[in-house]
């Protein structure tokens, strides 16, 4: 049964005010969960302003700010900062979406930095991928083949073959979608998740593969695969512009297909 | 620390409601009235072959006020699982996917849905001669 609250460990209450800057042009604020694992405290929001005036344009540039500036203690992943690695995935004004392509500018009032949604949290803004990893190991994310391959060359495809994969290899694997599923919210210990199920179109689509069958087999479970129930945040939130409720409508087809 | 004590972030309390989301829950909702309203049925059908006082008191139950809302209501339910089990018709064919459409098709399910309720009340009360 889907528990709609939060825990009691969970509750969010009200953290620090950190004044403005004294000579602020373009002052704006920004909300942000924090949780310390040391303190013993349940879970806060802290309330920033930054001046958009001294500051780059995304999200991330401002959280980077806060932290070299205002609170060191801030907590989060951060690596490539142009949309490319996947790390800086988080909860903006509402939606699943990374920090680091995401314009400050394109959010109304104060901006609102979550956590990826009810996943477990190992300090501020950093969330425990560990199952969502885990999950995305079991879909067996590589080329599996029982003929030899050529000797002096790789394994070929055509180009109509290889655009089969596109809209599917982009994936950068930040969990914005998986996330942004309420029935990952609710079954994330036995449902897959938009971003695994991606991943596992990836190799059944892929002409080179030779265990299409098996992985079918492998999602065949009212679970695994069949929670998805078309709710389509996933795609809607997903940073790469990618369509994972489109790749899982069409593993739900081969499914059906094949009988 | 155990992973057990860490919290779990917030999910349904910050994320945005957005028409994927909101139309989703809405289909399910509208089945739950669907289920509701068919166990009302039920006891219409059973009042009417009780007899003709046990009729009497369903038909004025339904009649009342708060009856015909809820029938109202009913009406929509229905036509809007139908409408948006239509849109998941298509989506289980592989169609449909595209944000776009997604949003395109969600605005028509709701509003076929308001247009065939409105329309069903008033040939109801039309078939009735109260719209004379």
């Amino acid at each position: 049964m889907a528990e709609l609250r939060l825990p009691a460990n969970s509750k969010i209450r009200k953290g620090t005010d950190h004044p403005p800057p004294e000579d602020a042009k373009r002052p704006r604020t920004f909300k942000v969960y924090r949780w310390d694992p040391d303190s013993g405290e349940t879970p806060r929001i802290d309330s920033y302003t930054v001046d958009l005036d001294d500051c780059g344009p995304m999200v991330l540039d401002a959280v980077i700010k806060i932290k070299n500036e205002v609170d060191s203690t801030l907590t989060f992943r951060r690596s490539c900062r142009e949309g490319v690695c996947g790390s800086c995935a988080m909860n903006i004004d509402g939606t699943n979406t990374l920090a680091c392509t995401r314009f400050i500018s394109d959010i109304k009032g104060d901006v609102k930095v979550y956590p990826l949604p009810h996943m477990k949290v190992v300090k501020d803004l950093v969330p425990d991928l560990t199952d969502a990893y885990a999950q995305y190991a079991s879909i067996e994310p590589w080329l599996k083949t029982e003929t030899p391959a050529p000797p002096d060359a790789e394994r070929l495809q055509s180009p109509e073959e290889r655009e089969k994969l596109d809209g599917l290899w982009e994936c950068i694997l930040c969990f914005c979608c998986t996330t942004s599923c309420p029935s990952y919210w609710w079954n994330g210990d036995r449902y897959l998740g938009p971003a695994a199920l991606l991943q596992a179109y990836r190799w059944i689509a892929d002409s080179r593969d030779e265990h299409t069958g098996e992985r079918l087999d492998a999602l065949e479970d009212p679970f695994r695969l069949y929670r998805c129930h078309t709710i389509m945040n996933c795609t809607k939130t997903c940073p790469k512009d990618l369509n994972p409720a489109r790749a899982i409508g069409e593993i739900k087809q081969r499914m059906v297909a094949r009988r | 620390m155990s992973n057990q004590d860490r919290p779990l972030s917030p999910h349904l309390q910050v994320y945005r409601p957005q028409i994927t989301s909101v139309l989703s829950i809405a289909h399910r909702a509208t089945g739950i009235v669907l289920a509701a309203g068919l166990l009302l049925l039920l006891w219409w059908l059973a009042a009417a072959a009780a007899g003709p006082d046990a009729f009497g008191t369903a038909q004025a139950a339904a009649g009342s006020f708060l009856g015909r809302l809820f029938l109202f209501g009913w009406t929509f339910a229905l036509f809007y699982h139908l409408c948006n089990g239509i849109r998941h018709l298509f989506w289980d064919m592989g169609r449909g996917f595209e944000l776009d459409t997604v949003s395109m098709t969600g605005w028509l399910a709701v509003g076929s849905a308001a247009v065939l309720t409105v329309l069903a009340w008033v040939l109801a009360y039309a078939s009735m001669g109260a719209l004379r």
